[in-house]
Formats: structure tokens, C-alpha cells, sequence
């Protein structure tokens, strides 16, 4: 290939640098916001259809059996039963891989169980019926036989040598010989020596820290009402976080054409990551098949905790060295991770991130995805990146405690910075680490007085932000309002954001663009919302998209003109001419121009379609009061701030929304939140009595800043903000504790009974 | 001609190095002289990759151009919640 | 399984249905009457995402009978708006951005108008405890209690 067939990647983009935003940066009312406060938006549950079937999901109660004889014929015989699946309904040429290249077997394999029940909650069949009650009625008469195996559901256990093995062959090459078959995916990264950066220490800490499996929480269960006919052809609408990656998985596991099957996202109730995935719409689609009319399938609160994504449990070892004067001389990580019954578990992003904040000479760390007895794990905001951030960022609290040293000045005088070589290998861009600490100090948070009994903790998060494949069209209508669509689901406001990049490219009002999530026959393929990539991508590709518009509509003027399409410009929704040479035109409002397009060359739209790479990484800083009650063991967030670099805040009310509910779930996280399992490997908690998400009498008002340092790779210097919030707040808090109480919890969530464990021990020793 | 840096987990699967240096003008072109280079590297290659070039995070596209004097890093493929 | 005649008032309309007598009254309001503002986020009354009012009673719909609705008055979301005049709770939800997914919204905003009926004038804690039961998963709850305080204060200037 000659090389002037080269060209940079379409959608890399420039920061175009700082400018004056007309509509960038207001506080429009979101346009679903109507529908959603008058009950009218449609959620997942929410759609119908004529002849509509229930269907409903048969679970084993077992954390580990074999399935010996599965009989489902009573079921099919009852009254009002339409379809009856089992794992032979779908498709036998998915194939089974190591780690997690065989991602699709291993989705496959979690939605209906194959040989064995591999946690409490595995899918074993399901069943399709006139009725709601009827469907479940039908479950109770579906006889399984099961060999209980010997169980795991503690990441530790099972690296431990005679640990049950969950599935022989699941390691891919990078785990080190020797390791149990449960150890599936190894990771380690670093540079310099670390030992001989401990050696120049004054203090060296190393500690041993534990999180808990924590769910994403969203209140919507999944749910989807999916029709497929024997010819292959289909209908699906569902709560998701990406409906061209369901599309996709939905084709391969019931053998069918991926452009056969559209896919619809409804309004979505939360994701968090947790609704990257599928777990419910092959089964409704099975169901129809086999039934031959729509099928509805919707889950109770129960199969949301037992069998959709936790996020992963965590075990890890952290040393950290530091001189006199705060400098950190070394870190090292150890990051033991378990993803339930398959390989996945984010170990290499905990490890990546988990000194990412500091310029070390001396960094290494290592991680291992471990399997065992737990459901499937799935994304949760920045997945990974919390549990390390707990883990480092209380060790490096206790090192400047015990130094003398302020936590902000220590974390400044280490912090990374553009050139600075990242832990996790390539040299920092220009990031806001260093304003997020600064803004964090001049705060008069920082500086307020603490009442007896509180005490303060800060905390730095980091997450990488992401990119991914992204389709957007942009139409114009006769009258001069435009349509967006956009392939990426709306999860907290992002159609009004769309709609103020598109509002300024075009130069007209914000009111005057609609933008809808298209479903998958109506746009070209885009990636999942995740990685806090759509107001990044989406919006990139939103203006790119306004642009092609825009560039259209200068033609078209240029065309009335009688001049060159280069010497028209596009100021503040007119076509005018860009100079005295370009001739003396009174300037064209886009509205005249479209009024006449079906005469002057047909309808006007714009389209980008990219796999844009330039998402900027993304670092907060958070401050929080906590009071511990020491009689009772109840810690109380009594005054929080998050202090987070935004890139630029398109829609800043959305953005503070996005850093509150972020700091929320980490809150949660930090303090009530945990899987509980028994010791029949059984979820003790599926519920929200028992699994406890804060509550508003929980929480303090979340003050916000926004720091916009802007991204390098946005026209408009955008990064994405959705997941680094929920970083710090794990060692915020526990920082927070142990200044209020003197006591330093190492696991979480920090319950009142572990807190009084430590409080009584401080007793013992004094 | 580019050098890339291997995260340390992938260095068993090329004879122990840290570094490679191999040909070429794009992330994809770079990706598959490594496999050429280091067969080991296959695996973890195809179950996807992130690269890094010059600080930038290239999370798929292999058409991205690559530099003579360009710093690389191999990352694990990036994905987010 | 024989279905039980009802007759209940919702949002000011009479309405007769026939249910199983296991059927909730969520489950009713959504499927036999197409109410879907209630949401189910539980069905174990833990999330409020299903809060209605019976007889002027903050209730879950997913803890009652569709039965138990004979002859009583209920509200819903859908009932919050007078024709094209979004309620002050409403208008305030939008403008402060109180929501983000939005699934949430219909049982706060049930709850919240409640709340004011009874206590014109709350605190930011009332406002807080009484919402203790009404979980939001995206917001924080910070834009939703500043919303329900604002929505409640112009409530009071008004009248
Ligand atoms: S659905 Fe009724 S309280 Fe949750
Ligand atoms: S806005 Fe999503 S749960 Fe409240």
C-alpha cells in the first residue's frame, strides 16, 4: 500500500482550543424530562404487544451441581403454557475459548445453564405463558436433578490449592504455571525497581485490604419483550446499555442474521455498567420462537442481585515507601479479583489504575482473575479502579499521618502531570490531576472546622474514559428544526447535551433539535454506553455530524450566490459571505435555506461515523466529614465535596449529577453494601431490605466543582465524567474514619460491627 | 523503527523481552509484525489489545499512524462501565 | 383461577376491572389498566418506585391486592398534572435536573406531593425521611431534595 493511502483515523480530533460557547455550557431543560415527570416515558417493562406471552425463569438454588436429569414436560402440560427452553434451544456453534476470548460462550453459558449450575441464581429453563402467575406456576413443575458439587464463593479460597475447581481449561497463557485452575487471567505491569525504591524510604507501609461484591444497584430490573418468527426475523425492545451489542449477541446465540433482528432501547432505569451485557433478551427470543407470538420477560428484584453483574470482590496487598518529605520512593500492588463463575474480572484495570495518580519511578503491580461460585460479574462504573483506590489511597493516608504530612500537599507533590510516565506504561497528555488537588485545597471544605468526634478523609480516582465505534445522522427538516439520532442509550440526560453541541455547530436554538436513540435498522453500528464515552464520542461525532449539515448548507447558498462554497461562512445560523471578495450578500438563516432544499438539490443531512480515540483520562479528587458514633459503630457522611476534572462541561447540571450519584454508589459502597453469602454458597441478601443502597436520610448534600481542563482529543475539550466519581469515595471515607475514630478499616463495607471490632481493639491495646 | 513495550504479563510469551522493535506505520501494521516477531503473542493479541502511542490511548482502531519515534505501549483492552 | 370484579376511582375516573385475587395492584394499574407511570424496581416494598396514594395514603402498590382497591380513591402519576399544567413538584424536577434516568421519578414525585399536602413548609430533613423510603440510584438525592424544598416554597407563595 503506498503511503499517501494513509490517513489518520477519521474522528481524531483536535482540541479546537478555548472559544465562546453560545449554547455549550447552559442548563437547558432536558428534553424527556415531560415524559418522565408525567410517567409517560416507556422503560423496559413498560411496552406491549398483541398476544403477548409471560415468561418467567427457572434458577438453580444450588452454588455448585451438576444437572443430572431436567424434565420439563409436566410445565408444557399446564394449562395456558405456550414454550418451554432449556440450553438445547440455542445455538451449538458458539464456541468455548480460554479467558475471555470466548466471551459469547461464556454469556451463553451464564444465561442458561449447560452441563452445570455454577452459582445460586444460574438460569436452568425457562418457560413462556398467557399469564404472569401461569409462568411461574409452570417453573414450580419443571423437575431438575442435581449432584451438588463442592462450592467457592471467597477469592482467596479458591486460588487455594484443593479449592473446587469451577471450569478445567478456563486459564488462557498468561497465568504462570502452577496456579490453580480457577486463576484464568494474569496481569502484571510496572517499571523501575521497586526494591531498590523501598531501600531510599523513611517509611515503608504494607497492608492487606479486602472489598466486597457490590451491585450496580439500578432500580429498573431488565426487562425486554422480543418477537421471532421461524423465519429468522425479529423484533426486540429493551432496557440496555448498548442495543447493537444485544443485536449482536442475540444473533450469534440463536444462530441468526444480526440484520434480521432489530433492536429497540427503551428508556433505560440505570446501567452503571451493569447493563452492558445480556442476560434475559436470547431467552425471550428462544421463547418466541418456539411459541411462535411476542414474549415478555422481566425480572424480579431477586434474579437481579442473584444472577446479573456484581461487580468483582477484591483481595490485595499493597507496600508503599515514602521519605520525610512526602515523596513517594516506591509502590507495589497485588490484586486478587473474583468474577463469579467465569473469567473477566477487571484485575488488569485495578492494577493499571491503581497508582496511576503519581509520577513513581518504582511501580509495579500485579492481578489475577480469579473464578468462583458467584454470578457472572459485570462492569460497575470505572470497573476496577475503586477497589484500588481504597486500597492505595488509605496507604498512602496512613503514610502521611504518621509522617506529619497534609494529605493534599503529599498528594500534590507526587501527583502526575503531563510528561509524567503513567504506571500502567505510556507518558500523560496534558491531564487536571494537579487542579482537581488545588481546587480540592482552596475549597472551604478543607478548611472548616471539624466538630468533635469527625474527622476528614481525601481521596484521588482515576479512570481511563473510552472511545468506541459510534454512528450519528443529523437531518433537517423544511422549517429549520433538526433531528439528531444517536446510537447510544440516553442513561443521564445525554440527548440534551447532544442537542447543545448540535444547537451550536448549527447555530439554532437548543429547542428547536430533537434527538432520539435510533434503533438498530434506523443508524449504523454503535458501541454500548460505557466507559463515560457518549457526551465524548457521541458528541464528537454529534458535531461532525452538524458540520457535514452545516457544509451542505454553505454549499447551498454558495449555489444562489453564484460564488465559491469557500467563500462562505457559517456564523450564528447564517450562511454569509466570508469576506468583501466573496460579494455583498445579506446573510441566509439556515431556515431559508431548508424551506427550498427539495428544489435546490434535495433534503440536507449530516453524518459522522468513527471510532474516535481520543477520550481523555479522567481524575477527581474528593473531601468528606464523617462522624463515627462510637457506641454504636454507625459512621455518617456529614459533609462531602467532589472536586473532578470535566475536560468541558457541555451540560454542567448533568455533569454535577453524574459526580453526586457517583460519590453516592461509592458511598454505599464504602459503608453498607456487600454480598453475603452462606455457607451453602447461597446469596443471603437479594433484596434492598437486606442489601441496604443509600437512602436520602443517608446522605448530606454533595457539593461539586468542575474543573475543565480541556481534553486534547475534543474539539470542545470534552472528556467523559461518568465513572472517575466513584473512585474516591471508598478511601475517602475509610480515611474519614480513621481521623474521626483512630481506627483504620482495611475491609469493606465498613459496617458498624466491624467498626466497633476495631474500636474495642484500640481499647485492648491502650 | 517503533519500539514497543510489552506489559510485563506478555513478556514470558516474547522470549522474555520488554521491548520489541518492529515495522511499521500503523497500529495494525505494528500489531501483526509483532505476531510475526513473537508468535507467543497471538493469544493476547486477538483476544484484543489496547495500545498506547505517544500517551494517546488507542482502544481499537488499527488504522491509527505510527511514528518511527513513536512510544508504544500494549495495554489490556479497554472497556468501562 | 375465577377473577374478582372491582370497582375503584383512579385519578378521579371510575374504573372497573377484573383480577386474579393474587394480582397486585401494580401489576393491575400496568397490565389490565395501562398506568405504567407506577414502576416495579422491587415488588417487596423496598424501593418505592411504585408509590401511589390510597385514599389519600402514601402506599406501594406492589405490597397491595388490585382486590383491595374496591371502592377506595387512588393516585397515581399519571393523575399529578392538571391537564397541561405540569404541577410545581413537576416543573421544579425538570429545572433542577432531579432526575437522571428518570425510573425513580414517578413514586418520588407521588411522595413528595404527599408530603407537601400534609407539611406545606419541611425541612431539608423531613424532606429527607420522608423520601427515606423512595430509592434513587443516580442522583445522590442532592437535585431531588433542593427540587421538592424549591417546588414546596413556591407552593407556599402562591397560596
Ligand atoms: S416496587 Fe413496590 S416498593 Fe419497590
Ligand atoms: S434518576 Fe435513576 S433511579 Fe432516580
Amino acid at each position: 500500500m503506498a503511503l499517501d493511502e494513509y490517513r489518520p483515523q477519521e474522528g481524531d480530533e483536535a482540541y479546537e482550543g478555548p472559544r465562546e460557547f453560545r449554547q455549550v455550557g447552559t442548563r437547558p431543560d432536558r428534553p424527556d424530562g415531560f415524559d418522565k415527570v408525567t410517567g409517560r416515558a416507556r422503560f423496559g417493562a413498560d411496552m406491549y404487544a398483541p398476544g403477548m406471552l409471560h415468561a418467567a425463569i427457572l434458577r438453580s438454588p444450588h452454588a455448585h451441581a451438576r444437572i443430572v436429569r431436567l424434565d420439563t414436560s409436566k410445565a408444557e402440560a399446564l394449562e395456558g403454557v405456550k414454550a418451554v427452553v432449556t440450553r438445547a434451544d440455542f445455538s451449538k456453534n458458539v464456541i468455548f475459548a480460554p479467558g475471555t476470548v470466548g466471551e459469547f460462550w461464556n454469556i451463553l453459558e451464564n444465561i442458561m445453564a449447560g452441563e452445570k449450575a455454577l452459582y445460586d441464581g444460574h438460569a436452568v429453563a425457562a418457560v413462556a405463558a398467557t399469564t404472569p402467575l401461569i409462568a411461574r406456576d409452570a417453573l414450580k413443575l419443571i423437575e431438575v436433578e442435581y449432584e451438588i458439587l463442592p462450592h467457592v464463593t471467597d477469592v482467596d479460597e479458591a486460588m487455594k490449592p484443593g479449592a473446587p475447581v469451577i471450569r478445567e481449561g478456563a486459564a488462557d497463557r498468561s497465568v504462570p504455571e502452577g496456579m490453580h485452575p480457577n486463576v484464568v487471567r494474569y496481569h502484571e505491569s510496572g517499571h523501575g525497581d521497586v526494591e531498590a525504591g523501598f531501600a531510599e524510604a523513611d517509611l515503608v507501609i504494607e497492608d492487606h485490604f479486602t472489598t466486597e461484591a457490590t451491585h450496580q444497584g439500578y432500580i429498573e430490573p431488565h426487562a425486554c419483550l422480543g418477537t421471532l418468527g421461524a423465519d429468522g426475523k425479529g423484533e426486540l425492545w429493551c432496557c440496555t446499555q448498548g442495543h447493537w451489542y444485544v443485536q449482536k449477541v442475540c444473533a450469534a446465540l440463536l444462530d441468526l442474521e444480526t440484520a434480521n433482528l432489530r433492536v429497540t432501547a427503551s428508556e433505560i432505569g440505570g446501567g452503571f455498567g451493569g447493563k452492558t451485557t445480556v442476560f434475559i433478551e436470547p431467552v425471550a427470543l428462544a421463547l418466541s420462537r418456539k411459541a411462535g407470538r411476542p414474549v415478555k420477560l422481566v425480572m424480579s428484584r431477586a434474579e437481579v442481585f442473584r444472577a446479573t453483574g456484581p461487580t468483582a470482590s477484591a483481595s490485595m496487598d499493597i507496600r508503599i515507601g515514602m521519605k520525610k518529605d512526602g515523596t513517594i520512593t516506591a509502590a507495589q500492588g497485588t490484586f486478587r479479583l473474583q468474577g463469579g463463575a467465569f473469567p473477566g474480572a477487571p484485575m488488569e484495570f485495578t492494577a493499571m489504575c491503581a497508582f496511576a495518580c503519581y509520577d513513581l519511578r518504582h511501580v509495579r503491580q500485579v492481578g489475577y482473575d480469579v473464578m468462583t461460585n458467584r454470578p457472572k460479574q459485570a462492569a460497575y462504573r470505572a470497573p476496577g479502579s475503586p477497589m484500588a483506590a481504597f486500597a492505595v489511597e488509605s496507604v498512602i493516608d496512613e503514610l502521611c499521618n504518621r509522617l506529619g504530612l497534609d494529605p493534599i500537599e503529599v498528594r500534590l507533590k507526587n501527583a502526575a502531570r503531563e510528561g509524567t510516565k503513567a504506571s500502567y506504561g505510556p507518558t500523560y497528555p496534558r491531564i487536571g490531576l494537579v487542579e482537581t488537588l488545588e481546587a480540592a485545597r482552596a475549597h472551604p471544605h478543607y478548611a472548616a472546622p471539624l466538630k468533635p468526634g469527625q474527622g476528614r478523609g481525601i481521596s484521588c480516582g482515576f479512570w481511563f474514559n473510552y472511545g468506541g465505534e459510534t454512528s450519528v445522522s443529523l437531518a433537517l427538516s423544511e422549517d429549520g428544526s433538526a433531528q439528531v439520532m444517536v446510537g447510544t442509550p440516553d442513561i443521564g440526560g445525554s440527548r440534551a447535551s447532544m442537542a447543545l453541541m448540535a444547537a451550536e455547530v448549527l447555530g439554532i436554538p437548543y429547542e428547536n433539535i430533537r434527538v432520539t436513540v435510533a434503533d438498530t435498522g434506523s443508524l449504523g453500528y454503535n458501541e454500548i454506553s460505557h466507559g463515560s464515552r457518549v457526551t465524548y464520542a457521541s458528541g464528537l461525532a454529534t458535531i461532525k455530524a452538524a458540520r457535514d449539515a452545516v457544509r451542505k448548507l454553505r454549499q447551498r447558498a454558495a449555489d444562489k450566490w453564484g460564488i465559491d462554497v469557500e467563500a462562505v461562512d457559517w456564523v450564528d445560523g447564517c450562511a454569509v459571505p466570508s469576506g468583501p471578495n466573496a460579494g455583498d450578500f445579506d446573510p441566509l438563516p439556515l431556515a431559508e435555506i431548508t424551506k427550498t432544499m427539495g428544489a435546490t438539490g434535495g433534503p440536507i443531512s449530516g453524518h459522522f461515523e468513527a471510532t474516535p480515540e481520543g477520550a481523555g483520562v479522567s481524575f477527581a479528587t474528593h473531601i468528606v466529614d464523617a462522624e463515627v458514633d462510637r457506641e454504636t459503630g454507625k459512621t455518617r457522611v456529614v459533609r462531602y465535596t467532589v472536586v473532578q476534572d470535566a475536560g468541558k462541561a457541555i451540560h454542567p447540571t448533568y455533569v454535577e449529577g453524574q459526580f453526586q450519584g457517583g460519590a453516592a454508589q461509592g458511598i454505599g459502597w464504602a459503608l453498607n453494601e456487600e454480598y453475603i453469602y452462606g455457607e451453602d454458597g447461597r446469596l443471603q441478601n437479594p433484596g434492598f431490605l437486606d442489601y441496604r443502597i443509600p437512602v436520602a436520610s443517608d446522605l448530606p448534600m454533595i457539593d461539586t466543582v468542575i474543573v475543565e481542563v480541556p481534553n486534547p482529543g475534543h474539539p470542545f475539550g470534552v472528556r467523559g465524567v461518568g465513572e472517575t466519581s466513584i473512585c474516591p469515595p471508598l478511601a475517602a471515607i475509610a480515611n474519614a474514619v480513621s481521623n474521626a475514630a483512630g481506627v483504620r478499616l482495611r475491609d469493606l463495607p465498613m459496617r458498624p460491627s466491624r467498626i466497633l471490632d476495631e474500636l474495642e481493639k484500640q481499647r485492648d491495646d491502650a | 523503527m517503533p519500539e514497543v513495550h510489552l506489559w510485563s504479563g506478555l513478556r514470558a510469551l516474547a522470549g522474555g523481552r520488554e521491548v520489541v522493535e518492529v515495522e511499521g506505520r500503523t497500529v495494525g501494521e505494528i500489531l501483526d509484525a509483532l505476531v510475526a516477531a513473537c508468535p507467543g503473542l497471538k493469544e493476547p493479541i486477538e483476544a484484543g489489545v489496547s495500545v498506547a502511542v505517544d500517551g494517546r490511548i488507542i482502544a481499537s482502531a488499527r488504522n491509527e499512524p505510527v511514528n518511527p519515534d513513536s512510544e508504544i505501549y500494549l495495554l489490556q483492552r479497554l472497556r468501562g462501565g | 383461577m375465577t377473577k374478582i370484579h372491582v370497582t375503584a376511582r383512579i385519578n378521579g375516573d371510575e374504573v372497573e376491572f377484573l383480577c386474579d385475587p393474587r394480582e397486585t395492584m401494580l401489576d393491575v394499574l400496568r397490565d389490565r389498566l395501562g398506568l405504567i407511570g407506577a414502576k416495579e424496581g422491587c415488588g417487596t416494598g423496598d424501593c418505592g418506585a411504585c408509590s401511589i396514594t390510597l385514599d389519600g395514603r402514601l402506599v406501594c402498590s406492589c405490597l397491595m391486592l388490585g382486590v383491595e382497591a374496591e371502592g377506595r380513591e387512588i393516585g397515581t402519576v399519571e393523575g399529578i398534572a392538571e391537564g397541561e399544567n405540569l404541577h410545581p413538584l413537576q416543573r421544579k424536577f425538570i429545572e433542577h435536573a432531579a432526575l437522571q434516568c428518570g425510573f425513580c421519578t414517578p413514586g418520588i414525585l407521588v411522595a413528595a406531593k404527599n408530603l407537601l399536602e400534609r407539611n406545606p413548609d419541611p425541612s431539608e430533613e423531613e424532606v429527607r425521611y420522608w423520601l427515606a423510603g423512595n430509592l434513587c440510584r443516580c442522583t445522590g438525592y442532592d437535585k431531588i431534595i433542593r427540587a421538592v424544598l424549591d417546588a414546596a416554597a413556591e407552593m407556599r407563595e402562591a397560596s
